[in-house]
């Protein structure tokens, strides 16, 4: 039988603040337990929360950067449990009436645009941390993570494969970047997707029961753990057996989905509007005030590069992928220098060092000043686009050298002297009448080996299109 | 509406508290008055209304974003019924 | 120095007639005297406060003396006091030595105001005759077998009793007019907003609110000019310029519209206690008011719209006290779950679980629209019945409670004759109004209140028609016999 596969994820972004979302403790990462517990973040007796004017922004950003509607009006709920990593025995969130409405991020699926809509984006808070095994049977609560600003971001069940899911999320983590509301940091839990998948019977429209697959931190667990489920599920009704709802957790180590101990049912958050929270109320004025300080979008900027800079459809989706590649190549453009060729060094021997490494391009060790001279020297035909990755081999790791010091210290300058290039073809001429006799008779063949000859005799150094021109003129003499 | 045992055992659950085999009898009655009280509200029509979270029709003033609050440890912990390295201890945690 | 006005006081410190150490001396002992029998206070520390007292003539000394300043004021145990022993009134909280102040505590101190001690209260504010304290019942002064009602009941019998000059109360349904009705005193509850609830452990959010005890008007308009004033920690605070609030005391109130609700003369007021309330009225029309008639056809469902939304809230606000971070967590236990079910069964009292009961099961699945939503919205209804009403009036009057105090135990079975001790109060909380209780005579030698609601900000005005009843009574000056 086949199945279609059902796909939606909510993602928890968490927000590019200083303070927290409704207090001022610092929400560093990894300081000593307990260090940024503010009394608001304790839930101390008599405590107010007052809602950060930044986390407010960076929804407003999201809203824009999606194509939806910021709500005039929003309102802060109360999500009611118990645990021991959540203080105030309910955690802030909205329920009714999110900040940010339906919007769309459009994806690149199997080289086709598909547009996944998003239901909603809203303002809530973090929990703590339990940490397991402080000593036998006891669990320790460190609350510094406690009312972190989280934006949860919400699609509707759009997608149809893994493959689907990974290039939304990954877009997804790529714009929150590039409008500056979040570090990306999928590591310390800066972007944490749920996904719920179900499967239905390819053609039917009735929905089949969905697991959600919680606080899936990396892309490759997303594929893992989608896979994983969807095959589990299609195992399981193909088996006759039942779907039930239910939240499971993904373990990287065994690659498997597991459904959580505690009892869905159990549950019942009694939502109710906070009354310590006004409604959040947001001007037009705020809306376009924000709007003007943003950054074109990517989808935008690539437009732009292929209309303005002459990139490729390819090459400028890959540099608008990333705000960081982005700025690279930027700064590469404003150095006067040729943007195709920027592209193809960034795309090309820039990318494969850098991951070789491991590194971020914005702590490239060959930065973009030096970047841009290599390019001149190409440009200038000063060295050969060979000679180039010798150059940018041998800079990678001195800092303190530059390109023209690299390429003096390697040799590697190209000869234009035409004086020295026209003795040269001379030689090759001389030693190799044969060839030339066949280009004569119109093998054009033999001329590509004739230059070949020419620029070995030079070491490399000669100027290729300085070399051919002398040699078209020299042989139809 | 008058409130089931069944029901006083699940909200008991959801408010973590526990009750008593001899409490639960005379909270299900006190409960019922209360909840007989209360119902005097159903009478009402209540269409077209909106729902008033609020005494005063004001909108919520915002925060600047800078962190004013620093380490508070030594005034918290020892307050705390169980510490251990900075971390509220608690029984261990199942999920 | 016993029944002097705050304003007497304050130029007798100025004019250094005696010290602020002296004054709160002088309170201290009558404090250790006759607290035993009143129970009215939770916690009296004497060192803290000759302490501030000593700071307080310090400041007289340099010429930097405030009206309140070296003035000794009770302040209700909800109010978190830096260093201070703050228990709400119950088991949870009994040894939570507050590590902050509240603001409004930062404001009395500001001033170099001399806090006398922590009043006893009802367990989390919940209940009408203080007898659901952790820390024991209050008396009522009038009669040490009636309760002096609540939730602000220590207060109440600190004011009544003279053990301070002035003590602060929160009101979320009629916890400061209520007492102050059944303890014979004037009390005021703010619109909602104008004092700061940071630091005032919460009840119910959107309903409670701080204000003023005292002798009369005009003490409690200088407690409210230290009071109120905008906070930037509370969301709900409210950004106003200062006002003084007695700055139209003493104004005419020649043609004053006094709105009489007769929803509030109905079945189930004492009719001794109308008698008096109808006196008071007449005392008004003597000073040349208007009395009109008026309706406010939603008063019956205030009760039930108020047990919906008050325990609603209460049950999310009291989550937070879960034997985690602070607070009482019991002895023994043999998991998480069990640690969290005996914690909130061994820490509150039965009053306040019933009430986290009551709210768990209104916002629970399947319940919210019938009764969480249904109540905001008659809400609604009841705070439009004002709106209206106040086009007509500029004053609404009636009494504050339906009887005069009550014995002890009388009520403590019966939750529903309890709640009707609030049926006049309410409404004014629903609708986030201020109002007042002021002294206006006696049935068989017991206080009785009558109450003033005002419009929104309306506080000075309100202040001044009862500060013009004082002018010409002296319900209010009778104190309780052995408290003279």
């Amino acid at each position: 039988m086949d199945w279609d596969i059902v796909i939606g994820i909510e993602t928890h972004v968490q927000l590019k603040t200083k303070s927290k979302q409704f207090s001022g403790a610092s929400i560093a990462y990894g300081n000593e337990p307990n260090s940024q517990a503010c009394l608001v973040s304790l839930a101390y007796p008599g405590v107010l929360p007052v809602l950060n004017n930044e986390s407010v922004n960076c929804a407003i950003k999201l809203g824009l950067a999606i194509n939806a509607k910021i709500a005039p009006r929003s309102i802060f709920a109360r999500k009611n449990y118990f645990y021991p990593d959540l203080p105030k025995g309910y955690q802030i969130s909205q329920m009714e009436l999110p900040i940010v409405g339906p919007g769309y991020l459009s994806i690149n699926a199997n080289g086709k645009n598909k547009n996944i809509r998003i239901l909603r984006a809203h303002l809530e808070e973090d929990a703590g941390k339990s940490s397991h095994g402080i000593s036998q049977d006891k669990t320790g609560i460190d609350l510094n993570r406690a009312g972190t600003p989280l934006l949860e971001i919400v699609t509707e069940p759009d997608m149809s494969s893994a493959e689907e899911a990974v290039t939304y999320a990954k877009k997804l983590h790529e714009l929150v970047q590039w409008i500056d509301i979040c570090d990306g940091n999928m590591q310390e839990g800066s972007f944490r997707c749920d996904v719920n998948v179900s499967v239905k019977k390819k053609g039917t429209d009735e929905l089949g029961t969905r697991r959600e697959i919680k606080n899936l931190n990396s892309f490759k667990f997303i594929k893992q753990a989608v896979d994983y489920e969807v095959n589990w599920q299609i195992e399981t009704l193909e088996d006759g057996g039942k779907i039930d709802q239910a939240t499971i957790l993904f373990n990287p180590e065994t690659g498997e989905t597991k459904a959580m101990r505690s009892k869905e049912e159990a549950n019942d958050y009694r939502y109710f509007p906070d009354p310590d929270l006004l409604p959040l109320l947001v001007s037009q004025e705020k809306i376009d005030e924000i709007k003007k300080s943003m950054p074109k979008l990517p989808d935008e900027v690539q437009e732009s590069f292929q209309k303005e800079l002459g990139l490729s459809e390819y090459d400028a989706s890959e540099i608008t992928a990333n705000s960081e590649v982005t700025k690279y190549f930027l700064a590469l453009v404003e150095s006067k220098v040729n943007p195709k060729l920027s592209a193809n060094w960034i795309l090309g021997n820039l990318y494969s060092r850098l991951n070789e490494e491991g590194i971020d391009i914005n702590k490239s060790p060959i930065d973009t000043k030096r970047l841009a001279e290599l390019i001149k020297r190409i440009e200038d035909s000063t060295i050969s686009n060979n000679a180039a990755k010798e150059v940018f081999d041998f800079i990678w790791d001195k800092s303190s050298v530059t390109v023209d010091e690299a390429i003096e210290e390697l040799g590697l300058k190209q000869i234009s002297d035409s004086g020295e290039i026209d003795n040269l073809v001379d030689e090759v001429l001389k030693n190799n009448q044969p060839m030339v006799e066949e280009y004569l008779s119109g093998k054009e063949k033999a001329f590509n080996a004739l230059i070949g000859q020419i620029m070995k005799a030079s070491k490399g150094k000669a100027n290729p299109s300085q070399v051919s021109e002398l040699l078209k003129q020299k042989i139809s003499k | 509406m008058t409130i089931s045992k069944k029901d006083i055992e699940k909200i008991a659950y959801l408010a973590r508290i526990n009750i008593s085999q001899g409490e639960a009898e005379k909270l299900e009655k006190k409960l019922d008055g209360i909840m007989s009280l209360i119902d005097k509200m159903q009478s009402i029509d209540t269409d077209n209304i909106q729902p008033m979270s609020h005494a005063l029709d004001i909108s919520q003033p915002l925060r600047k974003d800078e962190v004013t609050d620093y380490d508070l440890r030594k005034k918290i912990l020892p307050l705390a019924p169980e510490t251990e390295e900075s971390l509220f201890i608690v029984p261990q945690v199942i999920e | 120095m016993l029944n002097l006005s705050l304003q007497s006081l304050s130029s007798n410190l100025e004019k250094k007639t005696f010290s602020s150490l002296e004054l709160s001396k002088f309170y201290l002992q009558r404090i250790k005297h006759h607290n035993p029998s009143l129970n009215a206070f939770i916690t009296i520390d004497e060192e803290k406060s000759l302490l501030m007292a000593s700071k307080a003539d310090e400041l007289i000394a340099k010429g930097k003396k405030l009206p309140l300043t070296g003035i000794p004021i009770a302040q209700k145990d909800i109010f978190c006091s830096q260093g201070w022993t703050t228990t709400c009134g119950s088991k949870m909280l009994e040894n939570f030595i507050a590590p902050y102040d509240a603001t409004v505590i930062e404001k009395f101190n500001e001033v170099g105001a001399v806090n006398i001690g922590k009043t006893n209260m009802d367990e989390f504010a919940m209940g009408s005759s203080n007898e659901t304290s952790y820390f024991g019942a209050v008396k009522n002064p009038w009669n040490l077998d009636l309760v002096p009602g609540g939730s602000s009941g220590g207060s109440a019998a600190v004011i009544a009793a003279r053990l301070a000059p002035g003590a602060t109360g929160t009101d979320t349904g009629g916890s400061i007019r209520q007492p102050a009705s059944l303890c014979g005193f004037t009390g005021l509850k703010p619109t909602y907003g104008l004092v700061s609830r940071y630091g005032m452990i919460a009840f119910a959010s959107s309903l409670d609110q701080a204000g003023p005890m005292a002798i009369s008007a005009e003490d409690c308009s200088l407690m409210m000019n230290v009071m109120t004033g905008h906070d930037r920690r509370d969301s709900t605070s409210i950004e106003r310029d200062k006002e003084d609030y007695g700055s139209k005391l003493n104004g005419s109130i020649k043609g004053l519209k006094i709105g009489i609700p007769k929803e509030f003369f109905g079945e189930g007021l004492d009719s001794s206690v109308q008698k008096v309330i109808d006196c008071a009225i007449d005392e008004y029309k003597k000073l040349g008011a208007e009395i009109i008639e008026i309706s406010l056809p939603n008063n019956h469902l205030a009760i039930p719209v108020y047990y919906v939304i008050a325990p609603a809230e209460a049950s999310s606000n009291l989550s937070r006290y879960d034997g985690v971070r602070y607070g009482f967590r019991t002895k023994e236990y043999d998991d998480l779950m069990d640690m969290y079910f005996k914690t909130r069964q061994e820490g509150f009292g039965e009053e306040v679980k019933r009430r986290i009961l009551i709210g768990t099961y209104v916002l629970s699945a399947g319940y919210y629209d019938a009764y969480y939503l249904k109540a905001q919205k008659i809400r609604r209804l009841i705070s439009e019945d004002f709106t209206k009403v106040f086009k007509k009036c500029d004053v609404i009057m009636g009494p504050s409670a339906p009887s005069v105090a009550f014995k002890a135990g009388e009520k403590q079975e019966d939750p529903l004759a309890m709640y009707m001790q609030d049926i006049y109060t309410i409404s004014t909380n629903l609708a986030g109004l201020p109002a007042m209780s002021i002294p206006a005579g006696f049935v068989n030698h017991l206080p009785v209140g009558l109450q003033l609601i005002g419009n929104y900000f309306s506080e000075a005005n309100l202040l001044n028609i009862a500060h013009s009843f004082q002018k010409n009574t002296d319900w209010h000056l009778q104190s309780a016999k052995g408290f003279e």
